[in-house]
């Protein structure tokens, strides 16, 4: 069969609608977004009507995603490193409860945080939560994985986290796609208490999970993805996980003589072949991406025999992604010389495309705010927060996704005033919605400007939950119809749009603005493809 | 057969057509590819830079180590010298002269000329001037790809199948505009070389 170039995140999800999912659930975030985009556009998933839209937030994805699995199908669930911080309570709960369809949570994690706010690293969640985990090297491993871990969520009743990051997830290359398995056709869960978190029924439920883990290593020693390749040069034993062991791999043939390797795919930690590399080599370097997850676990608190090597010692930065110089130079292997960067080259950082309403907002919005001075305005995650820049200098947060909201009703509790929250449309219909509750409930005297550009831009212009409800969910949730202004962003209207914002500034209560005119680039590409 | 290329340039430029033209190309004459993208923040006018990797082996990292390039494909000129720091000693630097200043402080575009000048490898061309000759400049980074593909080792005819496969269905004038595009630029590279 001819070659399908994929990219790693869509790889996955080939791998996943060929194992027989009825459902891929999410929310968009970056490096993850394409997962769910690919089998929204594949004409197969299509046919087979496989569920694909996308959910309001990762807590919301997950649940929906487990209930898929409480009727007896499977599913997957995606999202962004930070989105599994939101999705964590169902996510903890889920290896509790255990799945009945199989289940796979697929995180994307953003090491150097080229898109992120911070650099986590999911296998913490993995191992918390107790879960197997799956995290491919290459784009076929992305593409094989899910069928096993299908297998293994089945068997063992427990939902896979699979782990991929940003340069694998955002990486094409060729794969060969394998024997499709049917889709399930729902059953009930075996026991009706499966799902039942009640105390007594947890206790025995944890204790069953505690159990679990001894199967889970001998799968995991008996994986696929963990392979133990033996070396001459036992004064160095080497373990890449995930990605890591291509770059040990793009560098060893320049290696004088080959050292043990043990490359791993699938967590617990095979444990059969950790101890063998580790009784036999004097020295183990572990080359893994993200944080020193296995580096930690093997050098412990009290650091004994052999000498582990890695992030934690320096040998390896202890932060931003790795790559193969990295560990070249990590290898003791001296790096080719490129050409140097001329000092004249200047930084070319993002800004707000020309023309996009957000600029039009921060406008009005820092001309009304004049005569209060900076420092007033709480926001939120999105295109808007390159409002940060100059030439608007508009806002003064950007925390986690919903935080503007809640920060300002905080702030104004505090005396704050102003306090104004500047929130995205798709970030309001993700969290921003019970901030707003909590500030009616608190007759919080603060002013919330929702820009409704009608999509998801930053993420690449997904579809927004709360489109064309925006008004009636903050009516329903008790702001005054009076409060509640809409705006068109746009210079012309540039003189009502401050006055707007000045009155609502004065009101004492809770106000909400929306500046509602399409984003520029959805405007654009609405036009093409009707052109097409 | 091993070529590591670098493709760069800002946001909006077509440097993703480019890399899936040429990732067809080399998946139809069965040799290897990994070529990764950046996404996210990017699009927003920022940098934006392509890993492509092409081999008859297998190719392990999907990002090119620094000082292993075999060519840095730049649409922009300023773009051009930010990754050479990945170009190997016998790389080749295919750039674009026009300018992109998006930026307050932007260098004087003689100073970016005369660094580039100083390469010994270089092939540098004003591809927006001879997309503007065709038309439009929108096949700007057709004419880059084509100036590229006289050191690409990859058959002519078979990038010419991959700008039909992604143009397609833009329809039969677009497709012609792109080829003639991309045939301009090969000529170009053929005389400065
Ligand atoms: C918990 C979490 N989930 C997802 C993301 C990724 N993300 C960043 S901004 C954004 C949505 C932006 O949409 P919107 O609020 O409508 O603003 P716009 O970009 O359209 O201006 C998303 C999904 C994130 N940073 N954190
Ligand atoms: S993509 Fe849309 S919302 Fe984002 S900066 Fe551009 S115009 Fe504005």
């Amino acid at each position: 069969m001819k070659k399908l170039l994929l990219l790693g995140d869509e790889a996955f999800a080939q791998g996943a609608l060929d194992s027989g999912i009825s459902g891929a659930f999410g929310y968009p975030g970056t490096p993850s977004t394409e997962i769910v985009e690919y089998v929204q556009s594949n004409q197969e998933a299509i046919e087979r009507d496989v569920k694909r839209a996308w959910s309001a937030n990762e807590k919301t994805s997950m649940e929906e995603a487990l209930g898929m699995s409480f009727a007896g199908k499977r599913a997957i669930v995606t999202m962004k490193h930070v989105g599994l911080n939101v999705a964590a309570d169902p996510f903890m709960n889920s290896a509790m409860v255990g799945a009945n369809g199989g289940l796979i949570v697929a995180v994307a994690d953003d090491p150097s945080m080229h898109s992120s706010q911070n650099e986590q690293d999911s296998r913490v969640y993995g191992k918390f939560a107790m879960v197997p985990i799956m995290e491919p090297a290459n784009q076929q491993e992305a593409y094989e994985m899910p069928f096993k871990a299908f297998e293994i969520s089945e068997k063992y009743e427990i939902p896979v986290l699979f782990r991929i990051t940003t340069r694998l997830a955002h990486s094409r290359s060729g794969v060969t796609r394998r024997k499709k398995l049917p889709e399930k056709k729902g059953s009930m869960p075996e026991y009706m208490y499966q799902f039942m978190l009640l105390p007594a029924i947890a206790r025995k439920k944890y204790k069953k999970l505690l159990e679990l883990q001894k199967d889970l290593e001998k799968e995991s020693e008996n994986s696929p993805f963990n392979k133990y390749t033996d070396g001459e040069d036992k004064s160095l034993g080497i373990i890449t996980c995930g990605l890591g062991y291509n770059y040990l791999m793009e560098n060893f043939k320049d290696l004088k003589k080959t050292h043990p390797v043990l490359k791993i795919g699938q967590y617990p930690l095979p444990r059969k072949q950790v101890e063998k590399i580790t009784s036999e080599c004097e020295e183990i370097l572990v080359i893994e991406e993200g944080m020193p997850v296995v580096e930690e676990m093997l050098k412990g608190y009290l650091e004994k025999k052999p000498k582990i090597k890695g992030r934690l010692d320096g040998t390896l930065p202890r932060d931003g992604e790795l790559n193969p110089s990295l560990v070249r130079k990590a290898l003791g292997l001296a790096s080719p010389q490129g050409y140097e960067m001329p000092e004249l080259v200047a930084k070319r950082p993002p800004a707000l495309c020309v023309g996009c309403p957000h600029r039009d907002s921060f406008q009005a919005l820092n001309e009304a705010m004049e005569k209060y001075g900076k420092g007033h305005v709480f926001s939120d995650i999105g295109c808007y927060t390159l409002g940060f820049q100059p030439p608007f200098n508009a806002i003064n947060s950007c925390v986690d996704m919903g935080a503007s909201v809640s920060m300002a009703v905080g702030a104004a509790t505090a005396g704050f005033f102003p306090s104004i929250a500047v929130i995205g449309d798709s970030t309001f219909g993700h969290s921003g919605m019970t901030g707003l509750l909590d500030a009616v409930d608190k007759k919080a005297n603060v002013v919330i400007m929702i820009l409704d550009n009608d999509t998801t831009a930053m993420t690449g212009m997904q579809d927004s939950v709360v489109t064309g409800r925006i008004e009636s969910i903050c009516e329903g949730i008790g702001v005054k119809k009076d409060h509640i202004r809409v705006i068109n962003p746009l210079s012309r209207h540039h003189d009502e749009n401050v006055k707007v914002i000045k009155e609502e500034i004065a009101y004492d209560g809770v106000s909400v603005i929306i500046p509602r005119r399409p984003c520029i680039q959805v405007y654009a590409k609405r036009k093409r493809d009707k052109e097409i | 057969m091993k070529k590591d290329i670098i493709l760069a340039g800002v946001g909006g430029q077509g440097i993703l057509s480019i890399a899936t033209i040429i990732g067809y190309a080399v998946i139809e004459s069965g040799y290897n590819l990994k070529q990764s993208e950046v996404h996210g923040m990017s699009q927003r006018g920022g940098d934006v830079q392509s890993h492509l990797r092409i081999s008859d082996n297998e190719i392990y990292s999907d990002l090119i180590p620094l000082g292993n390039a075999d060519m840095i494909l730049a649409v922009e000129p300023m773009e051009a010298l930010r990754f050479l720091p990945y170009l190997a000693p016998a790389g080749w630097l295919i750039t674009n002269t026009k300018t992109f200043e998006n930026i307050p402080d932007y260098p004087e575009k003689d100073k970016i000329i005369t660094e580039i000048e100083q390469l010994k490898n270089k092939v540098a061309l004003d591809a927006d001037g001879i997309a503007k000759e065709l038309g439009t400049t929108k096949v700007m980074n057709m004419v880059m790809l084509g100036a590229a593909s006289e050191f690409l080792e990859l058959e002519y005819s078979k990038l010419e199948e991959g700008i039909k496969s992604v143009f397609g269905r833009k329809g039969e004038k677009i497709v012609e505009t792109n080829l003639k595009a991309m045939a301009a630029g090969k000529k170009i590279a053929q005389e400065k070389k």
